[in-house]
């Protein structure tokens, strides 16, 4: 990839969520991408974090993802699922003990060759602005030894990014804001 | 002990707002030495920003690391009026009457780092009430709930990346980072861009306010010439006839990577 050009704007500081947002951001089936009905439904789950090891119980998560083929997809219809209409996009308040599930397919290679992965979106209050991480899926073993951002990192820090599949299929992925295992949040071109 | 004494949280006393203050004073001061010694200025908080008590735990250690984007992350969730109806805009006709406080309207435009609007895109907002109480169980400051406002808003951005919320102004409320600690008056902002990368949720506040320099979160940004952007501006020609008082607020967000590659790749 060659250079970035230079951004024209300074974008405009982030904040923190804060501790109120729960009647305004949550919303009816938030966190269910899918119908757990559906054939191919993949329960995403984990906990949240500090850096003591205590449970977050206040974070809001949001993913991102292309559909099993690996297709992006870029249909309306979060807000007010029908149960139908897969958009890719899903948000879910944690609970009182930190844990978070969402019902999602598992995504598809977007590119031949590459690494499938969920983007996962953390915010939370103490938390001064959000933060970005991939969720890899553990299965193409090739393809994460393949992967530039994964190959970038140590074996510790590498470990953070892949999920686990437990035995009943689901998808396990718990995030550490900070401390051991920290899980590796990432910065993009053109931030600032 | 005086009215302001009051103890919420016991540990909320273990810090004076004039030992907050020193704190964000000598951050603040190595900042501006950095600047002096040729260091990029900042332009979004410092997560690591200890005088926000909340933040100790709850901070990354290690550097953000570098992720060239993906095809994923090149694109954005689409969002439309199957997701938000037009009234959702309107903070004050939600329940049967008018709700308390000084009706204003905050309007602006979504852009990105290039200038470009985003367009057709979910803006969503949530805020205190006029006596700075929020419609949320784990909010106890003994201030009024309004059974007819409940703070929260949705719009899409227009073809020009507009937006418009009619809503009532929020007041400060008071919190419990440290003794006598009070949020300047303020709106929650969610903003989407064209790629996914460029999510963001930040606070609008409003011009003039005297609790800017006691605010650990507002200084978290260390920068002034950042912090301004999160202030809005009143705006008389938003202002309408016997109804509402204006301000405009425009949000950039960072830039997309989408449109530089698709040009490039155009070009090659």
């Amino acid at each position: 990839m060659s250079q970035a050009p230079e951004l024209k704007l300074t974008p405009t500081p982030g904040q923190t969520i804060g501790p109120f947002y729960g009647y305004a951001l949550p919303y009816e089936k938030d966190n269910e991408l899918v119908n757990q009905a559906h054939p191919n439904s993949v329960r995403l789950h984990g906990v949240v974090y500090d850096g003591k090891g205590e449970v977050i119980p206040d974070a809001l998560l949001e993913i991102w993802q292309a559909d099993e083929q690996g297709q992006v997809v870029s249909r309306e219809g979060s807000l007010v699922r029908d149960g139908y209409t897969f958009t890719g996009w899903g948000r879910v308040a944690v609970d009182n003990v930190g844990g978070y599930n969402f019902t999602t397919l598992n995504p598809g290679a977007t590119e031949e060759g590459k690494a499938p992965f969920i983007m996962l979106t953390v915010f939370a209050r103490g938390l001064l602005n959000r933060l970005f991480t991939r969720i890899y899926l553990p299965e193409d073993t090739e393809a994460l030894a393949n992967d530039a951002l994964l190959a970038s990192l140590p074996e510790a820090e590498r470990k953070t990014l892949i999920a686990t599949r437990e035995e009943d299929g689901s998808l396990r992925f718990d995030v550490r804001l900070q401390g051991e295992d920290e899980t590796v949040f990432l910065s993009y071109p053109r931030e600032s | 002990m005086s009215a302001n004494s009051k103890t919420l949280d016991p540990a909320a006393t273990t810090a004076t707002q004039e030992e907050i203050s020193a704190e964000i004073s000598s951050t603040h001061e190595d900042y501006r030495q950095q600047l002096l010694a040729g260091k990029k200025a900042e332009t979004q908080p410092r997560v690591d920003f200890a005088s926000y008590r909340s933040s100790l735990l709850r901070h990354p250690t290690k550097n953000l690391h570098h992720a060239d984007p993906e095809t994923i992350e090149l694109y954005s969730p689409a969002f439309g009026q199957r997701d938000v109806h037009a009234l959702e805009s309107d903070l004050t006709i939600q329940h049967n009457g008018e709700p308390i406080g000084e009706r204003i309207v905050v309007s602006g435009r979504v852009l990105d780092g290039d200038g470009r609007p985003v367009v057709g895109q979910l803006v969503e907002i949530w805020q205190a009430n006029a006596a700075g109480r929020y419609v949320h169980k784990r909010d106890q400051h003994p201030a009024p709930i309004d059974p007819n406002f409940t703070g929260v808003g949705r719009a899409i951005s227009g073809a020009n990346g507009e937006y418009s919320f009619t809503t009532i102004k929020p007041a400060p409320y008071p919190w419990k980072n440290h003794h006598n600690a009070w949020r300047p008056a303020h709106i929650h902002f969610s903003l989407f861009g064209t790629d996914f990368t460029q999510r963001m949720i930040t606070q609008m506040y409003f011009p003039g306010d005297p609790l800017f320099a006691l605010d650990p979160i507002y200084q978290s940004i260390t920068d002034q010439d950042a912090r301004d952007r999160l202030v809005a501006t009143y705006d008389h020609s938003v202002t309408s006839h016997e109804w509402a008082t204006g301000y405009n607020w425009d949000i950039v967000l960072t830039g997309s990577n989408r449109t530089w590659m698709e040009e490039e790749e155009a070009d090659h």
